[in-house]
């Protein structure tokens, strides 16, 4: 695998193993005429990958052939174009669309309802009382003093009301789910058949039979618009308040590296838990970094070609016949699989000898190169110097603005930093333009060296990382239970995403019984423990 | 002298106490305008009987002889660390106070103490001569 890694345009680990394998590549590829034409071909062309690779060729070129980690950063690429892209990437933009499309109508639909919803709760009143001026205004009653005090009334409540609204439900939408919001169903239906409930009763009494009382007409608006404000206060409790008090600890662990952490949820359903879980993990959760898993597969891979079954004395000829791939019966494939077992549990495996030695090199390393970093680091920061504002006036020649001050320093720290994250196998996550702009926002914020390392020696948040980092777009929600069924003790739900998900399993906080036991102040009383001795 | 009363020393509250005694008499010696007996006594009802080296029971509040002055005249008397006074002067000293127990050994007017004291040795030495008791003729052939 090593000697016929390949290059393409997407992959971004293959930056610095090209300068370093450029020379080598080239002669390998002349002693082996037997390789696949078409890639050989590729390997000995250089692209230039559209993601820049964290440095340029220059310093690349000038780095030892003897690099740590090359064999773990070289990828292979199915493609033969020059772009070509992965099979996973191809999935997940064609996801990405489809999902997008139907994400919006459903946004749109729901939009246009509820727009339609609340024209109609806030035109009803007004129409309640503006009605009978245009179709019976010779019959009605003048509006006394009382009548008038009212209007005054309506017209502040519905100003409330609109504000409340606003508050409450004018918010940009923080996530598409998968099922309706049942409780917001539940109220836009309550407030339709309110209303509708209204009109006719407006309807038929009112209008009919063309009512002169107008002071009437008046107070049963008002009675409307409180009812309204009621059933507001109402849509409070129901989506804001009622989920405050925590009520589940849920334990979110990453199927992947087994991080995990603890929230504490109040009454919700099922997919809102997970949408708070999923805000949650933006935040708190380190960037998944797939790099770091790839030592734990070889390993695994390592077991599965150790032992091969093969069936002697059968029906079936001698083939090799590893578990569920051949056809015999299911019985046999017990069996065999009973037999790896027990062989590799007999073998002696010294893997654990490896891993063991494999880590304390691997920790020493860097540890080293920390070190190495931190001073290169320190150094770089001594070589500028902010200018007060005096100094600002009688300027020398050479100003610079914070952009130009990074750059100028940038290339003496850039090696180590390198370097660091290739061990630390974080080097994906960081380009050089954003290390270049990290580092000029340092030197604004007058921060220290040790301030504008912290991010690269800690695999920050998701969120603190681009987009394009994430690995973490489009979420499923995998629930034995229905989605919009609530929480309950005990309730395991999954959040796959394309790389690894995230299990979900819930516990509720325990019922709490109290007493209380009375202790009088002055009932704290003490004597001294005498032991004396007297002699006679 | 052993007098007999019964078996094992132990100590319920409320309880009469049966205790193997050894009567002990010491003649006080003038010292400077002192009568001293020659040992220091720990213990009783006001004290921690938790802290009592000598006592078996740790709820025990009894008067405790804690040191023998070396050729004193309690010492000459046979009287020994860790024994527990029960008596002195026919007064009871199972549960009075340390004060009152020091006044009861301590009083002017007399200069002969009477102890009854007992210790766990005691009530041994007594077990093993009732096993040789009711075979006389045989206790006798054996001094």
């Amino acid at each position: 695998m090593d000697t016929e890694s390949t290059y393409s345009g997407y992959s971004y680990y293959s930056g610095r193993s090209r300068g370093s394998h450029r020379h080598g590549e080239r002669s390998r590829d002349r002693h082996k005429p037997r390789s696949k034409d078409s890639r050989s071909e590729k390997s000995v062309t250089i692209n230039t990958p559209p993601a820049e690779p964290l440095l340029g060729d220059s310093a690349v070129r000038g780095e030892q052939v003897q690099d740590d980690n090359w064999g773990e950063t070289t990828t292979a690429v199915t493609g033969t174009s020059e772009h070509s892209l992965s099979q996973e990437d191809i999935v997940r933009i064609t996801k990405d669309l489809e999902d997008s499309v139907g994400l919006d109508c459903r946004r749109y639909f729901t939009l246009t309802l509820a727009v339609i919803l609340g024209l109609l709760v806030f035109l009803t009143p007004l129409a309640f009382l503006v009605l009978p001026h245009l179709l019976w205004p010779e019959k009605l009653q003048s509006c006394g003093t009382a009548c008038e005090g009212l209007f005054i009334s309506v017209a502040f409540k519905l100003l409330i009301l609109l504000l409340a609204v606003w508050a409450l439900f004018f918010r940009s939408p923080r996530a598409g789910l998968p099922r309706v919001f049942v409780f917001r169903a539940l109220l836009s239906v309550l407030v339709l058949l309110f209303v509708v409930s209204y009109w006719l009763f407006y309807g038929v009494r009112i209008l009919d039979s063309q009512d002169e009382n107008y002071q009437g007409i008046v107070q049963y608006a008002v009675s409307l618009v409180d009812a309204l404000l009621f059933i507001h206060y109402l849509a409070i409790v129901l989506l804001e308040l009622r989920q405050l008090q925590p009520c589940f600890s849920v334990c979110v662990t990453r199927s992947t590296d087994g991080e995990m952490r603890h929230y504490n949820l109040g009454q919700l359903s099922v997919q809102r838990a997970a949408l708070a879980v999923l805000e949650h993990y933006y935040c708190d959760f380190s960037v998944h970094n797939p790099a770091l898993l790839s030592a734990s597969k070889s390993r695994a891979a390592k077991h599965l070609a150790g032992l091969k079954v093969y069936n002697v004395d059968g029906e079936f000829p001698a083939a090799p016949a590893e578990g569920p791939g051949n056809n015999a019966a299911a019985g046999l494939a017990h069996s065999q699989s009973r037999a790896m077992i027990a062989a590799a549990a007999r073998r002696r495996d010294s893997s654990h000898n490896e891993l063991y030695y494999e880590d304390a090199e691997h920790e020493r390393r860097v540890r080293k190169r920390k070190a190495r970093l931190v001073v290169a680091v320190e150094e770089a920061f001594t070589h500028i110097k902010r200018l007060q504002e005096e100094e600002q006036k009688k300027a020398p020649g050479d100003v610079m603005d914070p952009r130009e001050a990074a750059q100028a320093i940038f290339p003496s720290m850039a090696r180590a930093l390198q370097k660091y994250l290739r061990t630390t196998k974080q080097q994906h996550c960081h380009s050089m333009e954003s290390i270049q702009q990290h580092l000029a926002f340092c030197i604004t914020n007058n921060m220290t060296p040790k301030a504008f390392l912290e991010s690269y020696l800690t695999p920050g948040p998701t969120l603190q990382y681009s987009r394009d980092h994430w690995m973490a777009r489009q979420w499923t929600l995998v629930s034995e239970a229905s989605v919009t069924s609530g929480l309950r003790d005990g309730s395991i739900f999954l959040l796959k995403c394309v790389d690894f998900s995230l299990v979900v399993t819930t516990k509720s906080i325990p019922y709490i019984q109290m007493s209380e036991e009375f202790i009088d102040p002055k009932s704290h009383k003490f004597v001294l423990r005498l032991q004396s001795e007297t002699s006679v | 002298m052993s007098n007999l009363y019964g078996d094992a020393m132990s100590y319920v509250p409320g309880q009469p106490i049966a205790a193997v005694v050894e009567r002990v008499q010491i003649h006080k010696l003038q010292e400077r305008n002192n009568l001293i007996l020659g040992f220091s006594i720990g213990g009783g009802i006001d004290q921690d009987p938790g802290q009592n080296p000598f006592s078996e029971n740790k709820s025990d509040k009894g008067i405790y002889v804690t040191r023998i002055s070396p050729g004193g005249p309690a010492d000459k008397a046979g009287l020994m660390m860790g024994d527990k006074i029960m008596q002195v002067n026919g007064y009871d000293m199972t549960m009075v106070t340390h004060d009152q127990a020091r006044k009861k050994l301590t009083k002017k007017n007399e200069a002969v103490v009477r102890l009854l004291v007992t210790r766990k040795s005691l009530e041994e030495a007594v077990k093993q001569s009732m096993g040789v008791a009711p075979n006389c003729n045989t206790a006798t052939r054996h001094y």
